[in-house]
């Protein structure tokens, strides 16, 4: 059975600034949908609303995931049922070591479904971590590392899709995932992505400002927002069409002038 | 039921079947004891801890520890639950021996390992020689010449010269009578090394309880302990504790304190670097919920140039529970070139919980670096938001928040079966 996240009319505030200015949005499980758009336009802020940050206030609108109402879950059901959110920018999580972490995202989808459950065992998580780390060329030494505390920028982000490949979302939301990688990084993190979005029939939506991204994970559609609110959708193309004529043409379209 | 009287001290004296000395200092330290008023708030000791409340007569002297007979102590303090091999286990209930091991490689090196009675008994010379003489002495103030007076049980280690102690060394000191005056002296002699790990708990009981303990860690030339003295008594208990380290020429003494009972517990911590090129840790780890009261006065005497001392004390507090730090780097003339730091940090869980901290330096040389630092901060709203959109569930990221924010320090405690059992007491104490 697949999943859809279904976004409607979604309007979302930080305090009382209103970002989010009516978002409509439809992704199945295996689609790859692109969200670009400029700086300030709003696009980390549907991340954070959809992933329940509690600073994101939802004021107006909907959002379906998997035919409940996501803006009543917690975050921690959210990612349960299979919303993943990679962060733009990773918070630290001082004194918690990677690996600690990784083995509670599994353990408490597991006592989720069976409190009794004691979790996976130390050998098979071990295993699990390798295979995973391997497959994202993250050195192991990581794992006893306190989650992304003195973290490079580009560490930070293939760990992101690390924790992505550990609990194997349905959905997942990359917020520019790839600023902060260097070239060889961006194949191997994009790959591992698709990997997932094979394995899993992952719905993909990848926020990003280029288009190199897009050449190992080829969206079926591109949305572009503006002020907060996506102005345009469309294939493949109008991504290369942005990477040449920027964002002008759209804001002169919709009668924006640029704030940021 | 006894008090703290003069006849009393005889009587446990002459119940333990001690020399003449050992007498003679227990009767000088009830002298002290019966000088020095109670400690009130007057003293800038005592300013943030009321004592009011203690009744001291209500507690009295350990006998005999007969209460102690058949105790149930609980299945993991038994078994110690560590995986990592100890090389000696002591268990005391109310100061008496219930079992002791010391491995045939330790005893080969020489290495001294049991209970304080025995070795009054048996090592008179160097015990005599040790026993309040340098480390704390009975007239720094009215607990430390009660515990003089009365002390009871706790554990002798003395290794030999050169020795590096084949394997770590494990006390757990079980309170089952209510009232426990335990003695921890520990020498370690020249080029030495060893690692003792140092527990007490009793059950959470109806009625008042006390510890009255001393603590002594000689640490001599070139020689290294690793002392971690872990507490979790019941929140019936008053803890009343001096403690000392004395650390000889490029000495190391890292002193490990994890507090997590009692009702009410001050306690005074010293270390003495004492030569050129000794180094002292002292890291602190606490947790206080409900009403608790916790007061600890830390200094960090540097009485040679070349000295570094390096103090961290972390806490987290709860309902209106409250801690005081107070810690002070003193350097004396001519102590050049030292480098002393110390920092607390607490971590408030509740707005009605309160936590002082009061950093002090008193240096009276010129090239020294002596910095402190203290923080008071909250959970971080973001890192358990990042927790949570990982599927955790709330309470557990706090849990996992709060374990971060001990785990630099847990990780300096030996035994990983014991760092385990002191983060579930604090997730228990989460609630
Ligand atoms: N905590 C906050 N308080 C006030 N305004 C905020 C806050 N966080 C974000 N904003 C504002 O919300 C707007 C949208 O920010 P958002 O991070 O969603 O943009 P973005 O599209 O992700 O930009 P970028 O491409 O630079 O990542 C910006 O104008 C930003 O300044
Ligand atoms: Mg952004």
């Amino acid at each position: 059975m697949t999943i859809a996240l279904e976004i409607k009319n979604l309007h979302a505030s930080i305090g009382e600034q209103p970002i989010l200015k009516g978002i409509n949005l439809l992704i199945k499980q295996g689609e790859i949908h692109a969200l670009m758009g400029p700086n300030g336009s709003g696009k980390s802020t549907l991340a954070y609303t959809l992933a329940g940050h509690p600073a994101y206030d939802p004021t107006a609108g909907q959002v379906i995931y998997d035919g409940q109402d996501l803006l009543e879950m917690e975050p921690d059901e959210r990612s349960r049922a299979g919303l993943f959110l990679a962060f733009q920018y990773p918070a630290a999580v001082p004194g918690v070591t990677l690996a600690k972490f990784l083995r509670q995202t599994i353990n408490s989808r597991r006592q989720a479904e069976n409190p009794e459950d004691s979790g996976i065992s130390i050998p098979a998580f071990r295993r699990l971590l390798k295979e995973k780390m391997d497959m994202l060329g993250i050195d192991h030494k990581f794992a006893g590392r306190y989650l992304n505390e003195g973290f490079s920028g580009g560490e930070k982000k293939r760990v992101e899709i690390l924790q992505m490949a550990t609990v194997e979302p349905k959905i997942a939301i990359m917020d520019e995932t790839d600023s902060g990688l260097d070239i060889d990084a961006l194949r191997v993190v994009s790959e591992g992505a698709m990997r997932l979005y094979r394995e899993m029939n992952m719905g993909m939506l990848v926020i990003t400002h280029y288009q190199r991204i897009l050449n190992y994970i080829q969206p079926d559609y591109i949305h572009i927002m503006l002020d907060g609110r996506i102005v345009e959708s469309g294939g493949p193309d109008l991504a290369l069409k942005l990477e040449e004529e920027g964002y002008d043409w759209l804001r002169e379209k919709y009668g924006i002038t640029e704030t940021a | 039921m006894t008090n703290f009287t003069k006849e009393a001290v005889k009587q446990l004296s002459a119940y333990l079947n001690e020399p003449e000395w050992m007498l003679a200092l227990r009767l000088e330290a009830f002298d002290v004891y019966e000088s020095l008023p109670m400690p009130t708030p007057q003293l800038e000791d005592w300013r943030r801890t009321d004592l009011r409340r203690l009744k001291l007569d209500d507690f009295g002297p350990s006998v005999n520890g007969d209460a102690g007979a058949d105790a149930t102590i609980p299945d993991y303090l038994g078994k110690q639950l560590t995986t990592d091999e100890a090389g000696g286990n002591m268990l005391q209930v109310d100061g008496v021996v219930k079992a002791l091991t010391l491995s045939d490689g330790l005893k080969a090196q020489g290495v001294i390992f049991c209970d304080m009675h025995t070795a009054v008994a048996q090592y008179p010379d160097l015990v005599q020689k040790h026993f309040m003489t340098e480390g704390v002495r009975i007239d720094e103030g009215k607990f430390a010449a009660l515990h003089g007076a009365f002390w009871r049980g706790g554990t002798f280690l003395y290794v030999p010269k050169n020795v590096k102690a084949a394997a770590p060394l494990h006390s757990v000191l079980w309170v089952e009578n209510g009232k426990t005056f335990t003695h921890t002296l520990v020498i370690v002699e020249e080029s030495a090394e060893v690692i003792f790990m140092d527990e007490y708990a009793s059950a959470n009981g109806q009625q008042a309880g006390i510890h009255n303990g001393v603590i002594e860690l000689l640490v001599r030339d070139n020689a290294s302990l690793i002392y971690a003295g872990l507490q979790d008594f019941g929140a019936n208990m008053w803890q009343f504790n001096h403690e000392r380290g004395r650390v000889g020429r490029d000495g190391k003494l890292d002193w490990v304190t994890s507090m997590m009972g009692t009702r009410l517990t001050k306690a005074f911590q010293t270390m003495e670097l004492d030569r050129p090129g000794a180094w002292g840790r002292m890291s602190g780890i606490f947790f206080t919920n409900g009403r608790q009261h916790l007061d600890l006065d830390t200094q960090q005497n540097h009485n040679a140039e070349d000295t570094t001392s390096d103090l961290l004390y972390k806490g987290a507090l709860k309902d209106k529970s409250r801690t005081v730090w107070q810690g002070m780097i003193k350097a004396l003339p001519g102590s050049q070139r030292i480098d002393g730091f110390q920092a607390n940090r607490n971590l408030m869980l509740d707005k009605t919980a309160r936590a002082d901290s009061i950093p002090g330096l008193e240096i009276e040389a010129d090239d020294v670096r002596c910095t402190h630092a203290s923080a008071i901060g909250k959970l971080d709203p973001e890192e358990l938001f990042y927790l949570m959109s990982r599927g955790i569930p709330r309470k557990t990221a706090v849990e996992m928040s709060v374990q971060g924010f001990f785990d630099p320090l847990m990780r300096r405690i030996p035994f990983e079966g014991v760092r385990e059992r002191i983060f579930g007491r604090i997730v228990e104490k989460l609630g």
